[in-house]
């Protein structure tokens, strides 16, 4: 366990930081915001994350990927975290590859990965289908019928759903979890585009009798909710490791804006009751990092405590990125709820990654039954 | 096999085969060995351990052999921490010497200052007490009244201290007095060695609210101090008490104070006193949420102490984290001590009654000791102060 980046890391995290304020500052996810984008993302942007190694840094070798880890990822993930920079990395890498590489059959590793690694092929997983993170017990079905699965439901919330190429979808097979790779052009399968406050997307899939092959089910019926509870994991975590960049980047925004606003006849940072909120802000920043490193380390090392770990991360930075972009508005005053403003990007962006596999009530009850009490 | 895994391997071995048994087990108040000329042993195997460890220098392995430390760097004391925790060993010396005195002499004593009092210290022959806060001076320390009177051949000092934990018992203090009047606040500040046996120190205890009274409150009436007890430059004190503060500072966070308490931590104590209803969780919702997100808080800062660990051992050190560790640790402590009580619910409340075990009356004690955690070496107000002017550089 280390909780330092090695070389290797740092100069990918940097490369990283250059590449995100040059190219995707939050500006770009503003024009995606005004221009009404049809996708939610710019597929050149996607492009050069691509070229930069991105969307293979952790997939096998086998399968052309970088097999680089997920402290470099989480590091990028971080960084991309500052900019809001919205990409399909999230659905497609670590929450879709994560899936076929702990389940999938060698023929669908070597159809899927290869692709994933180029660009030219994005995933969404169909997971939740009430207005909490649920993540057992589906209602969407899977039947057997012949050599073919009927599916049946509807899943919500699915991130980058409207324009993935395939979804996974989580369902109750007769018995145990059942996850399905299924091409999004499938007959029966209606997709409903939702623009959310965060200017990021999600949609709704409703699986009106669709007949998939049985060789898209990914693992089986008693291996279904184990591959997706990892999957979650991995997702829970790196989504951690954007919310430390964002939030990170909110409060830097924030203690400059404390140096340079004048009221009174002095700068609003030299009042006590500001300070001592920006030192508990700072203080909650520093052990969030350390919660990310090791989470992000568990993953690499395969450790047995990855779940904790998991919510760990996801509960303190649910909580951290809500106060930080609440105490942000407030300490900018009247601008900070102007549109011009970015800081209200950053708000919007935490409430909906807070949704994201579970909010902090979630986490916490998870933690404390996987410590036994 | 590395060296450190060759030597955590020596480690091991030498302490099974010296440390006993009975020295294995958790420590109680009663059991600590402290430093003094007048050094009592609760039993002979703890004098046993204590000898042993002192002959190896390790009562303070990371100070140089020749003064009577380990000599050991950074990493191979950590696994000597590390093995003595594994083993259960116990801490064979207690002393403010070792913790904050010593370091300071390491960093700011001469040659004659160092050879007098750091293998004394090692040796746990002389036990040292802190002289900083005054009745009039808290957390405004430097606005110490304590007077020391240049007299040409020596210091004579005037004025009392207050906080000066374990006083009584101690053979020596280190204090900060007020050597030139007419200077600004921290400038006219020295700091001082004073032999508490000379004529004129008189020590008087004060009882708590946990009805301990190991803090003290000590007077100084025309007491002369030879001029070679000043350690660092005349006027400086103030360089060398803050290098000793975040000894301090440090020691507090990592082991959140000297504080007395039961031998169970939340979670085995919410088993036994709520217990799990039929779904595996504990019964009580509420008490449930508080215990898990002061375990989680917990963590979290364990592990930022092992991140802060990394970072100076790779060379990237962020100096600025040790700089939280005071306040988090002292806070969170506070926090896990309100989540014991509640958790004991009214099986907490007992004050020397025979009808609550050890570890009931323990938990209110550990409680009330608790709430000077904060305010000790700094209180959390002043910690919040620093990281808001030191490290964001919001202004005056």
């Amino acid at each position: 366990m280390t909780l330092v980046l090695n070389e290797e890391q740092r100069l990918l995290k940097d490369t990283a930081k250059d590449f995100l304020a040059r190219v995707m500052p939050v500006a770009a996810l503003r024009e995606l915001r005004d221009q009404k984008d049809e996708l939610g993302f710019n597929p050149n942007h996607w492009q050069q994350m691509v070229e930069l190694g991105w969307a293979s840094m952790v997939l096998p070798e086998a399968y052309d990927g970088l097999d680089f880890g997920y402290m470099g990822l989480g590091a990028v993930i971080e960084e991309s975290g500052r900019t809001l920079a919205a990409s399909p990395l999230f659905s497609t890498v670590v929450l879709g590859s994560t899936i076929i590489i702990e389940g999938g059959s060698e023929e669908q590793k070597s159809t899927f990965l290869p692709q994933i690694a180029a660009g030219t092929l994005s995933l969404a997983l169909a997971l939740e289908e009430k207005p909490h993170h649920q993540p057992s017990d589906f209602a969407t079905t899977a039947v057997a019928d012949g050599d073919d699965y009927i599916i049946n439901g509807e899943k919500l919330f699915v991130l980058d759903g409207h324009s993935a190429d395939y979804l996974i979808v989580a369902t109750r097979l007769q018995t145990g979890t059942g996850l399905f790779i299924v091409d999004a052009n499938t007959d029966g399968i209606e997709r409903r585009r939702h623009h959310l406050i965060d200017s990021r997307n999600a949609a709704t899939v409703r699986f009106n009798h669709v007949r998939v092959k049985a060789s898209s089910l990914i693992g089986n019926a008693e291996q279904g909710q184990d591959i997706l509870n990892t999957a979650m994991d991995y997702g829970r975590i790196c989504l951690a490791a954007e919310m430390l960049g964002a939030a990170s980047e909110c409060f830097e925004r924030t203690v400059a804006y404390l140096k340079e606003r004048d009221q009174f006849g002095v700068k609003i940072g030299s009042f006590q009751a500001l300070q001592h909120r920006a030192a508990k802000m700072f203080i909650e920043l520093e052990l969030s990092k350390s919660v990310v490193l090791d989470a992000l380390s568990a993953i690499d090392e395969k450790r047995a405590d990855l779940p904790q770990l998991a919510s760990l991360a996801k509960a303190r930075l649910n909580d951290v990125f809500e106060l930080i972009t609440n105490e942000a508005v407030q300490m900018h005053g009247g601008i900070g709820v102007t549109d011009e403003l970015d800081i209200g990007f950053f708000l919007k962006r935490s409430r909906v990654a807070t949704q994201i596999l579970g909010n902090s009530h979630f986490h916490r009850d998870r933690y404390a039954s996987l410590c036994g009490y | 096999m590395s060296d450190l895994d060759q030597f955590r391997q020596t480690v091991h071995a030498w302490l099974e085969e010296n440390c006993p048994p009975s020295q294995r087990r958790p420590i109680t108040r009663d059991e600590q060995v402290w430093a003094g000329k007048n050094k009592t042993f609760p039993s002979n195997d703890a004098k046993l351990w204590f000898e042993r460890m002192r002959d190896k220098g390790w009562t303070v392995p990371e100070w140089p052999v020749e003064l009577g430390g380990g000599g050991l760097d950074e990493r191979q004391a950590k696994i000597l921490k590390e093995e003595m925790k594994r083993l259960g060993c116990r801490t064979p010396l207690f002393d403010l010497g070792i913790w904050m005195l010593g370091p300071a002499v390491l960093e700011y004593g001469t040659e004659e200052q160092r050879q007098q009092h750091i293998p004394k210290i090692a040796r746990g022959e002389v036990r040292w007490c802190q002289g900083y806060s005054e009745p009039g001076a808290g957390s405004d320390l430097a606005s110490l009244q304590t007077r020391a009177e240049d007299k040409g051949d020596h210091f004579l000092v005037n004025g009392a201290k207050i906080w000066t934990t374990n006083a009584d018992k101690a053979d020596w203090i280190f204090c900060l007095v007020r050597t030139d009047p007419s200077a600004k606040k921290q400038e006219g500040i020295s700091f001082l060695l004073i032999n508490m046996d000379d004529p004129g120190v008189s020590t008087t205890p004060i009882e708590l609210i946990s009805g301990e009274s190991e803090f003290c409150q000590t007077f100084f009436d025309n007491v002369k101090v030879p001029k070679s007890n000043l350690i660092g430059e005349l006027n400086k004190g103030w360089s060398v008490a803050k290098s000793l503060l975040k000894h301090e500072r440090k020691l507090m966070a990592e082991i959140g104070g000297d504080t007395p308490g039961p031998s169970f931590g939340p979670v085995q104590a919410a088993l036994e006193y709520v217990g799990l209803d039929s779904s595996g969780k504990l019964a009580d919702r509420g008490l449930r949420e508080q215990l898990v997100s002061h375990e989680m808080a917990f963590r979290a800062i364990g592990l930022t102490h092992f991140r802060s660990f990394e970072e100076r051992m790779n060379g990237v050190a962020d100096n600025n984290v040790p700089l939280i560790m005071k306040y988090v640790g002292t806070e969170e402590s506070k926090r896990k001590e309100e989540v014991l009580m509640a958790i004991l619910g009214h099986r907490a409340l007992g004050w020397n009654d025979t009808e609550f075990n050890d570890d009931e009356l323990l938990t209110n004690r550990g409680w009330l000791f608790s709430k000077a955690l904060s305010i000790a070496g700094g209180t959390s107000e002043v910690q919040m102060n620093i990281i808001a002017k030191r490290v964001l550089g919001l202004p005056e």
